[in-house]
């Protein structure tokens, strides 16, 4: 079959943006995405740089924007691709510099796997193997899918608090984070002092649930899963003094309370032991107030509300 | 056409012009809703951080009282579908799941079977009422104006749960806005976050990110954004005016529920649809309208 591809180019000595180019190239409609590249690479255009090592979906390297989505190259099928699309345009991941072409520098994106300490901190293994140590096997199936993370890249560059924050540590980092944490290898105190440091800025609390990590994941890690696992155990940990942590909790209490979020109280709620904070949000509520669309702060439940506040009930809230 | 109706908190909080907009264009369209004023709120995702049990029960009785009732489900929030459509989706596929969630709601004499189908006012505008019966009930085409549709995460994502949309190439709304006589402008960010889960405790990200959606809808020359959850709508509109101020630069992009885009489509007046309502001004939308 005959092929447009639109590849992004970027070449830091030439070019001052980097811009689309259009090839056209024959191919045998079974090739992968990657195999096309490297058709391209060998036949026309041997400047092109993309990485790439196992063409096998195991070592992560190859991963791209296929169509506006994060991909392995070497997975991706070009007849599904164009069938669905009916283009095939390639850019190199988002939310990391660009060094030429597809290649990025995943150098922040190892930092911040790095910066959870990714190893167990556990004085039981000095001693006893791990198969030996007597842990129930369930305990593991808890993070399991996060050790099929073959640090890809895919979620760091579609996650969308990354675009505007560089400094978040993003779903991988955090992810991994959580498979440590989750580890009944590790003593409670040393869990305590992971979830302390993920608790500060840049940590859990930045990540805005827009699950695009858990949409583009090949490894079906499910980041975003393990960043509110994360936050339910920093919670229970006693470490969500905070405006975030606040978020949650006072949620839960207006809800059983009254049925329903009250966006009039939830704010004071969340944000009483940071006035700064309140004095942002106060000339908002006025304003939200003369519009008719901020609910008293006492508010009736509604009606069911019994049997709503039996389930918070049952539930230990 | 009769269904439960879920309106979540937003409608009848922060944002009321939902509200009476969704009521107003459901009327005209001739579907019957029951309001489900004893459901609970779905939890936003939020309640799943603290208790996910919890946040399951409090649907599956949601559910529950639509089964009962013998509907389908509508919400009118991107939020409420996306959360409501992955618990749902649990219920039905883990039968374990159902019988042990089913005994928190035996007390009430409640009892969800798996039977209820939840669906997005815009699915059922595609769906139910389909495109060529839509177009009958069109008195006042949106001709001379570039609309920007804004979907927002959750009615998109996890694909797996929602499915209706491909959520890096989504058309439903576009779909909708062409049938209303308007035209949608394609721009990066409309299958993107708004901004709107952080901005209380994090308002640099929050504002940070909606000031990008408005920015990139600008550029593609949009008149208007339109999206189909009132959480966005308080991310784009609400907040606009800090966003401006945050990142330095004037937007005065008016935002519309989808509801009050169909009504005035319909005829509705922007007084109908209540959009005095909004903190963006929308004289320079409404004299675009007449022209």
């Amino acid at each position: 079959m005959r092929i447009h591809l639109k590849i992004k180019r970027y070449h830091p000595e030439w070019d001052r943006e980097p811009q689309l180019k259009d090839y056209y190239l024959d191919i045998r409609s079974d090739l992968t995405v990657l195999e096309t590249l490297i058709q391209l690479k060998e036949e026309e255009e041997g400047g092109l740089a993309l990485r790439y090592s196992c063409r096998s979906a195991i070592c992560g390297s190859c991963t791209m924007r296929i169509n506006g989505s994060e991909k392995l190259a070497c997975q991706t099928s070009v007849r599904e691709e164009y069938e669905r699309f009916e283009a095939l345009k390639i850019e190199p991941l988002s939310n990391a510099p660009v060094i030429k072409d597809l290649v990025v520098d995943q150098a922040p994106f190892w930092g911040k796997l790095g910066e959870v300490s990714p190893w167990l901190h556990s004085e039981i293994l000095k001693e006893t193997p791990a198969d030996q140590a007597g842990f129930p096997k369930e305990a593991f199936n808890e993070f399991h899918n996060v050790d099929a993370c073959i640090m890809c890249g895919a979620c760091a560059s579609a996650c969308n608090s990354l675009e505007v924050s560089s400094g978040f540590m993003g779903p991988a980092a955090l992810a991994k984070a959580y498979r440590f944490v989750a580890d009944p290898r590790e003593a409670g105190q040393e869990k305590k002092k992971r979830l302390r440091a993920l608790v500060e800025p840049n940590g859990i609390w930045d990540c805005v649930r827009c699950n695009f990590c858990v949409e583009v994941c090949p490894k079906d890690v499910k980041p975003m899963e393990a960043i509110i696992r994360l936050r339910r155990e920093a919670l229970k940990a006693g470490l969500g003094d905070s405006p975030a942590g606040r978020h949650i909790t006072a949620f839960v209490n207006i809800v059983k309370k009254e049925g329903r979020l009250n966006e009039g109280l939830q704010p004071l709620k969340m944000l009483w032991k940071s006035p700064e904070k309140l004095l942002q949000v106060f000339p908002l509520a006025l304003k939200m107030w003369v519009r008719g669309k901020l609910p008293f702060i006492w508010h009736w439940p509604i009606k069911g509300i019994r049997s709503i506040r039996k389930i918070f009930k049952v539930r230990g809230f | 056409m009769k269904y439960a109706f879920y309106t979540g908190c937003a409608a009848k909080g922060a944002t009321p012009e939902l509200y009476v907009s969704t009521r107003l264009v459901t009327q005209k369209l001739e579907m019957e809703l029951v309001e489900l004023k004893s459901a609970a709120c779905c939890g936003a995702g939020v309640i799943t951080e603290a208790d996910p049990e919890l946040a399951i029960a409090l649907n599956a009785r949601t559910f529950a009282l639509a089964e009962a009732e013998g509907l389908d489900l509508m919400t009118i929030c991107g939020t409420c579908q996306g959360v409501m459509a992955q618990i749902n989706k649990q219920l039905k596929e883990d039968s374990e799941l159902l019988k042990r969630i089913n005994v928190y709601l035996e007390k009430e004499g409640l009892h969800y079977k798996g039977t209820v189908k939840v669906k997005h006012f815009l699915w059922i505008l595609l769906d139910d009422i389909g495109v060529d019966r839509l177009k009958t009930y069109v008195t006042h085409p949106l001709r001379n104006l570039k609309i920007a549709p804004f979907y927002g995460c959750y009615i998109l994502r996890p694909s797996s749960a929602l499915g209706y949309d491909d959520p890096n190439q989504p058309t439903s709304l576009e779909t909708v806005i062409e049938a209303l006589g308007g035209e949608a402008v394609d721009y990066e960010g409309r299958n993107k976050c708004c901004g709107f889960p952080v901005i209380l405790e994090n308002p640099d990200i929050g504002l940070a990110m909606s000031g990008k959606r408005l920015e990139e809808a600008k550029t593609a020359r949009a008149d208007v954004m339109v999206t189909p959850c009132p959480l966005c709508h308080m991310n784009l509109d609400l907040q606009q005016e800090r966003v401006e101020k945050h990142i330095g630069k004037p937007f005065e992009m008016p935002v519309l529920h989808l509801p009050q885009l169909a009504g005035l489509a319909m005829g509705f007046s922007p007084v109908d649809m209540q959009m005095m309502r909004h903190f963006v001004p929308v004289a320079s939308l409404i004299s675009k309208l007449q022209t």
